[in-house]
């Protein structure tokens, strides 16, 4: 059922990036080869792009152009947009992973530790860290990161992305510290109130009864059914990651999507714009996908 | 912490109000005797690279945040309360539309949603304030819709109907006094967010064009002296975490007060 409601989202998708693009100023052919080209050049790559038909014929074109991965060209480079994204692509789902695991350890430690003491100092860093996750500018804490443990300290390279897997995770550290104080907060939050909910249910009652140990209850039933309400909310988090990356990866100058939507948007190469705005919303759908296959895995109630 | 966080708004108000009175010199002032100095008695919070004075445009600054953060929430403000609450009064196809519309917004971060309609407008501030009113209203127009819902299985609701109020008068006099709570709270998180997002708009190029004192474009023209200057962009950057803390404080407190779950 999920994955047919995903089909309406998507047609809805590509109706926003592609009126993104209609409503982008100028001519976009004459953007793409340059005011020295020929009227016949003009003319034959603005029927490939369907550009003189009608609105909904156009759409029509622009879908099937997408299908087949042809996301136009890059005014700058002078290439496919599709070779720019999967080169910068790789970079920001890097940089996403690494940041959700980064945030899974403080996330369960601070959630777990509020459960189970509650009105504790637990609670108060929670409400703490959801002010200042709301109120601290990413930049500008990306900025000091750098600055202290990058410059100060000398512990990590601030800017690039490496060469090899490990010079990966030690460049992208900074990057991914700085977005986390976004991302913890708000799934501290639900893990916390899902264990809550399942601390107070009759099969902990049952459990003790049984003679089962309080770790063992809390290790074996509370936590597993506590972490699929959290796990509903990954496409969420993806999606705030992959808006800060485009802040992030601009202060830390990583070579992956948001740094490529920001010089894009600079430099008006409208139509990287409109594919990279495409490929974030893509894995956003994507990840929500998957979450419902997973949560379909973990408990059989959930049908995908 | 919500008189906290009411005290902290009210003063950036203040500052805001009576800046020229509160500035050391004229923001806009090049001096290149004066440049890259570290805080000092002359200069509390240093000087950026021409010389200008970090605090004056500080203190400057918050008038531009403030007219962002208050301004930006109004849009998205109005036209999600209207569509959330006309959807979830009424229900049915209106419904069905409204929220296909903002099921197709979900998958787009919002940040990189915003910046793409900037993209197609052109930089500065008035496009950010229409990518706002395209974008922005959707989280009011769920949370009113789910209020709306709610509100009009209520008896006074049914009630009003029997004595044959119109639907218009009961929207208005009925349905949004009592969803108004939640909403208020979340236009505390939403100037926060406003004033945050149209920040980075400006360190990103795409805002407020330089030499605006404005603490987005400063911390952006103080990156490249962060290891030598570091104060032309940490007092900026201080001065929005103070004045978002203090909206996310009211919001907290009201929660609180209203018994609302965030």
């Amino acid at each position: 059922m999920r994955l047919l409601q995903a089909v309406p989202v998507l047609f809805g998708v590509s109706i926003i990036t592609f009126a993104l693009m209609v409503a982008t100023p100028g001519d976009p052919i004459r953007l793409l080869v340059g005011d020295h080209a020929s009227p016949e050049t003009v003319a034959a790559l603005r029927d490939q792009y369907g550009l003189d038909a009608p609105i909904h014929v156009q759409y029509l074109k622009y879908i099937t152009n997408l299908a087949t991965g042809d996301l136009g060209k890059s005014l700058r480079y002078r290439v496919p947009v599709s070779q720019l994204i999967a080169q910068h692509y790789p970079v920001t789902l890097f940089l996403v992973l690494y940041t959700i695991v980064l945030t899974l350890p403080p996330v369960f430690a601070l959630s777990v530790w509020s459960a189970k003491r509650q009105n504790g100092p637990a609670d108060q860093i929670i409400r703490l860290l959801g002010v200042l996750g709301l109120a601290v500018p990413v930049f500008w804490l990306a900025l000091l990161l750098a600055r202290f443990f990058g410059v100060t300290l000398g512990w990590f390279p601030v800017s690039g992305f490496g060469a090899t897997i490990p010079a990966h995770f030690l460049h992208l550290f900074l990057p991914a510290l700085s977005t986390m104080i976004w991302v913890v907060p708000i799934l501290v939050r639900t893990l916390r109130s899902a264990l809550l909910d399942e601390m107070n249910r009759d099969y902990v009652l049952t459990g003790m009864a049984k003679g089962l140990g309080e770790r063992q209850i809390f290790r074996k039933h509370i936590l597993p059914n506590s972490i699929l309400p959290t796990l509903n909310l990954f496409a969420v988090i993806v999606a705030y990651l992959l808006g800060g990356s485009v802040i992030v990866e601009t202060v830390y100058a990583v070579p992956g999507m948001g740094k490529l939507m920001v010089e894009s948007i600079l430099a008006r190469d409208y139509f990287v714009v409109q594919g990279a705005t495409l490929v974030f919303a893509m894995t956003t759908i994507l990840v929500m996908l998957a979450v419902d296959v997973v949560s379909a895995l973990i408990d059989p109630r959930v049908t995908p | 912490m919500f008189v906290t966080g009411l005290a902290l708004v009210l003063v950036w108000c203040l500052i805001a109000l009576v800046a020229p009175w509160l500035a050391t010199h004229d923001p806009y002032a090049i001096d290149f005797v004066a440049t890259l100095k570290p805080p000092g008695a002359a200069h509390w919070f240093g000087t950026d690279n021409v010389g200008r004075d970090t605090y004056s445009r500080v203190v400057y600054g918050s008038r531009l945040a403030l007219y962002i953060g208050l301004l930006g929430v109004i849009a998205p403000l109005v036209i999600g309360m209207t569509v959330g609450l006309t959807a979830g009064y009424f229900g049915g196809w209106v419904d069905t539309i409204a929220m296909r519309l903002v099921d197709i917004t979900v998958p787009f971060p919002f940040f990189v949603l915003v910046l793409s309609i900037v993209a197609v407008l052109g930089p500065g501030i008035e496009n950010y304030f229409i990518a706002l009113a395209l974008v922005g209203w959707v989280g009011y127009a769920r949370l009113a819709r789910s209020e709306a819902m709610v509100l009009r299985q209520a008896e006074f609701v049914l009630a009003a109907r029997t004595m044959g109020f119109s639907h218009r008068y009961i929207l208005l006099r009925h349905i949004l006094p009592n969803a108004l709570s939640p909403i208020v709270v979340y236009v505390m998180t939403d100037v926060t967010l406003v004033i945050l997002f149209g920040a980075a708009l400006g360190f990103l190029g795409m805002g407020v064009s330089p030499p605006a004192a404005e603490w987005g474009v400063m911390i952006a023209e103080g990156q490249s002296y962060i290891s030598t200057a570091w104060w032309i962009s940490f007092f900026p950057g201080l001065a929005m975490v103070l004045i978002g803390v203090g909206f996310a404080l009211i919001g907290d407190g009201l929660a609180r007060m209203l018994r609302i779950e965030r």
